[in-house]
Formats: C-alpha cells, structure tokens, sequence
C-alpha cells in the first residue's frame, strides 16, 4: 500500500477538561474524498481544527506526508499543503473577492501562476468573477461558501479540510457547492470533508467514518455506508 | 472613485504638474503675500511633519487595526536622536566621528533605532488588542516621556525638562539650512528651506505608503485586522507581521522626529505628551483611517485649523462685541474641539475615507433598507 497523505492514530482532544475527542484513528491516501460524518458535537470540528494546529492534541499522532504535524506553527500548514475551510467560512468581509482570492495564495510567489489559479477559481465560479471587485462581506452566503473554497484552492492544496460546506445554505446552493467539490476532486486534490447533511456527503465522498461523542464507530467505503441501516436510521432519515 | 475627470494619462500628468507648481510656489505667495507669512509657513512646515506622522500611525492603526495611543514616542525618538548626534550637548562624550553624521545616515539612523523601539512595544503586546493594547501603548509613550524627563541624572543623556538646545540645522549639498541661501535670485530662509525638505521626505513617505497599501504586506495587515485566526490559517505569520507594522509605523516616526529636532533647533520633553499622540490619532481617524488621502487632509486639518483659529478670533471677537470677551487661547481649543466633536458625529467613517471603512460603517444601513 502507498504511504498515507494523512495518518491520524490515537489522536485525543480536551477543551478545559472536556474530551472532545476520545482517541481516533483516521487515514486519507492521496487522490481520496473522505467524509467524516456525526451529529452535532459529535467532534467533528474539533478534529478539523485539531489537524491544522489551531487546537493542540492532547494525545496522538498526525501524521501528515509521513511527517509528524505538532511542531509546526499554525501559519505552516498552508505552505506545507494543508488547508482548512473553516465553519462559517471565514473570509474576510471586507476585503474585495479578488483580494480574497490573493489572500489564498499569500504563501506563493509566482505572479503569474497565481493570476493564472485565480482565473481557475472564476472558472470554477462565474459567480465571483461577475463580482471580484465586490467586497466579500457583501456576497449571498452561497457566494461567501464559494469565496472560502476558491480562496483555499489558491494554495495549490495537498490536502483540503471542509467543515460543514453546506451550513446554513438553500438547497440548490449546497447541491451547488457539491458539484463543485466533485469537480475539484476530480482535478485529483484529495479531501477530507465534515458535514452533517450525511446523504449529500457519503454520495460524494470515496470512503466515511462516523463518529459519536468523540469516537470513530463505523469506517468503510461511501457506498456501504449508504446501504447500511444503521446509518440510514440514524444519520440518512430513511 | 472621485477623480473620474482624470481619465488619460495626459491629464492625469498634467494634474499632477499643476498640483506639483502649487506646491512649489505656496511658500512664496505665503511669504510674499501675507503680513506674517513667514509665520504660516511656519505652520505649512509642521502640518508636512505631522503628515509623516500620521501616515506612519496609519499603518499601525488604519491598515493592521492596532490602536496605538503611544505613537509619539517615536517622534521623541528620533529627535532626540538627532539632537544627541547634532548639538554640543553630547559632543564632549561622543566619539567625533559619531558627530554631524550626513543627513541621509542620520534619517536612515532614526528610521532604524524608532524601528527598532517599535518592535520593543511591539513584542510583549502582541496577543493585545483594542482597549487593552491601546492602554500598554499609552503607558510606553509616557515612559518614554518620564526617562527623556529624568535621564539628566545620574548621567546626563537628555539634560532633562531643560531638553537639548544649539541643535545643528540640516547640511545638505554643501548648503547650511540654518542661514538664508541665495539661489535664483530669491532669499530661502529657513522655513522656505525646510519646507522643500520636509516636502521632499513627506513625498518619499507618502510614495512608500501607496505602494505598501496594495503589496502582499498590506494585504496582511487588513487581513490581520480582519480576522487574526484566518490570517494565519492562509500561511500569514501574525506575530512578525504585526512587528512589521509596529517597526514602519515606528520608523515614519522617527524620520520625522529628526526632521523636527532639526527643523526646531531644540527639543525638550514637552513636545511629546499624551495630547500630541492623540492629536496624531485625530488626524488619522477624522481624515480616513486607512485612506492616504484621507490621512493626509486629516492631518491638514488638524495642524493648521488652531493656527487659522488664533489669527482670526480676536478680529471676530472685536467685530461682534468691540471687545475681548474671552481668552483667545481657551476659545480656539474649544471651538477645535467642537469642530472635530461634529464631524465625527456627522461623517464618523472619516472626511475622506477609502471604500473599504466605508462598507464598515454603513453595511448596517443597508441592511435596515433591505
């Protein structure tokens, strides 16, 4: 087997006491969609954040490209590949789309590379090409959804995180957003996604873990997940 | 964007030549035209200075969103290191080729030593913000005050509250700008000398803020002042950034500090109260915070409207009452005051601000429409 993106073992989390994350085991090889699905603080979150050093592990190992993570300061993370889409986006609202967009790529120095990925990104999303000197505060949330996801894509990702890309959207927005993360994965960057609309997620990704109040309970493949009728009662409302 | 007249490139050069003429021949029709002109100019010089200022405190303030209430202790820095460098004072004690270095050296000098005291208030305030910061900040700008206050004793560094005196005008090309210099058959004085000079360093200061505001640095600071935690999830180091900001802000401070000290001829502590650095910050938060221009008119306005006030009170004074009803001194501050109480009551967004602070102050009224 080739040498897992992303290896996570034993990996515990405690915020003041509380555990988050009570010691998980998760593995991402390269070109995969990954979903990670669970009700809400089940740790999902957590262990996003926890993957890009904005919380510190309690316990456990990160593993990423074969190297361990936990030394590397928070602003690191992006120059070595990975790249979170945080929850409720977090652009900056004030800044234009196309600021935004450069804002992405603040790690990289090729100029004419990154005017070149920026028009990848209108390609990806007319939308924000009709409205790149807007500022970004101003968009729909679909459009700011759409900003964060072009604005992480600015740095060549090695691996992206996605937490809850579908939150307080309308439906045709988040069938939107998906399509997108489809066609990003099909340029072969591999993704780890957070959702909670756990149909949406398990039809798009390759493989799933659930996790229940900090623990993984079920890892397999994305088809097998949907067919099983333990998640469908729990997690699909069928 | 308000200058839409200026489409072509020609009319955009031919504005700039003609506002470049204006600037050049103001001193004259200054000196030349009013009775006492050469007091005004006086007055133009030191608005130019405190342009510098508060352009180097935009950065910090305006782009990087670190309220700084201490930002004349830079000033003080580079004047007193100017003065330490160009007066008798410290000459006994000074190695002689320390003394009367070129001006250039002397403003990269206080330009690094301002900067390298920025980093020092910088580095232990870095996980600070808005009130709090704003305190530690006030809190250094009077230290630097006390010790410019107290260091007479037990070695005399700054001579203390008699301040430094005999400070050394500017040498440059082989001209002394301490006397009048004939050229063209006009007389530059002083205040004519050092307005071309201040104006010149104003310009470079004003060239380098322009070309900062649109880098990939200060794209960060308006990030970092956006949302320091996304900042550094896109790869920004905070920490060193925010320093960038605190040292060039800094360093803005301490070339105009020595362009002060020089101009001045002497410097005491005095001139770098509290009042001075909030005055600096008026400047930048009625004019625009973050906007060069706006910045610009701010400090304009704020410099020049006490000095318009103290000419034209005891006329007005006279004219309406036929005598002195009040202390002209105490008038003027209050009817400043209220003055700038108005505009930020009207227009607290700035006079002049850039589009971004703009959408800050009224995204709200738009979202009452909506």
């Amino acid at each position: 087997m080739s040498q897992a993106l992303l290896q996570i073992k034993n990996l515990k989390v405690a915020y003041g006491g509380i555990h988050a994350v009570k010691g998980i085991d998760l593995e991402i090889q390269p070109g995969e969609l990954v979903a990670l699905i669970g009700a809400n603080g089940a740790g999902k979150s957590t262990t996003l954040k926890t993957l890009v050093g904005m919380v510190k592990p309690a316990e456990g190992e990160i593993l990423f490209k074969g190297a361990a993570t936990n030394k590397l300061p928070v602003y690191d993370y992006v120059r070595e590949g990975m790249v979170l889409v945080p929850e409720g986006r977090g652009i900056f609202s004030r800044l234009t789309v196309e600021e935004n967009l450069q804002m992405g790529a603040y790690v990289r120095n090729d100029k004419a590379e990154i005017a070149a990925d920026i028009e990848r990104v209108f390609g990806l999303f007319p939308r924000l090409k009709e409205r790149h000197k807007q500022l970004a505060g101003t968009l729909s949330g679909g459009e700011q959804q759409m900003v964060a996801i072009g604005r992480a894509m600015m740095s060549r990702p090695k691996l992206l995180l996605l937490d809850e890309p579908s939150m307080g959207l309308a439906p045709i927005i988040v069938q939107k957003i998906f399509e997108i993360i489809r066609m990003i994965a099909a340029e072969g960057v591999t993704m780890l996604l957070v959702e909670q609309n756990a149909k949406l997620a398990l039809q798009t990704a390759n493989r799933g873990y659930v996790m229940e109040s900090g623990k993984i309970t079920l890892a397999d493949s994305a088809e097998n997940l949907l067919a099983n009728e333990a998640i469908q009662k729990a997690y699909l409302g069928e | 964007m308000a200058f839409d007249f200026l489409k072509t490139r020609q009319q955009r050069l031919f504005a700039i030549l003609t506002f470049a003429l204006l600037l050049a021949v103001l001193p004259w029709v200054l000196s030349g035209g009013f009775e006492n002109g050469k007091s005004w100019l006086r007055a133009v010089d030191f608005a130019l200075l405190y342009i510098m200022l508060a352009l180097g405190l935009n950065i910090v303030v305006g782009y990087a969103g670190l309220l700084d209430l201490g930002y004349i202790a830079f000033y003080a820095v580079g004047a007193y290191l100017y003065s330490f460098l160009n007066s008798p004072h410290l000459a006994a004690v000074l190695p002689a080729w320390m003394m009367y270095p070129p001006l250039l050296v002397m403003l990269l000098l206080a330009a690094v030593v301002a900067g390298m005291f920025g980093v020092l208030l910088g580095s232990p305030t870095l996980k600070l913000r808005g009130d709090y910061l704003a305190i530690v900040t006030l809190g250094f700008g009077e230290i630097v005050r006390i010790f410019m206050n107290n260091l007479d004793r037990p070695i005399n560094i700054t001579n203390g509250p008699q301040g430094i005196n005999g400070i050394a005008k500017v040498h440059l090309f082989g001209l002394d700008f301490g006397k009048p210099i004939q050229w063209l058959g006009l007389t530059f004085e002083v205040v004519h000398a050092y307005y071309y000079l201040i104006l010149a360093f104003c310009a470079l200061i004003i060239f380098v803020t322009l070309r900062l505001q649109h880098s990939r640095i200060g794209r960060a600071w308006v990030a970092i002042r956006e949302d320091e935690i996304a900042a550094s999830a896109m790869g920004i180091n905070t920490r060193n950034i925010k320093l960038l900001a605190f040292a060039m802000g800094a360093s803005f401070g301490g070339v105009s500090g020595a362009l002060f000290a020089s101009f001045q001829g002497f410097v005491s502590p005095e001139s770098f109260v509290l009042m001075e650095s909030v005055m600096v910050l008026c400047m930048v938060v009625l004019g625009g915070m973050g906007h060069i221009p706006g910045v610009i008119l701010g400090a304009i306005i704020v410099s020049i409207t006490p000095e318009i006030l103290r000419d034209i009170i005891n006329p007005v004074q006279n004219a309406l009452f036929g005598k002195r009803v009040l202390d002209p001194e105490n008038l003027r501050m209050l009817i400043f005051g209220l003055a700038m109480i108005i505009i930020m009551l009207l227009r607290p967004e700035g006079l002049w601000p850039s589009k971004r602070r703009k959408a800050e102050f009224h995204e709200h009224d738009k979202e009452a429409a909506a």
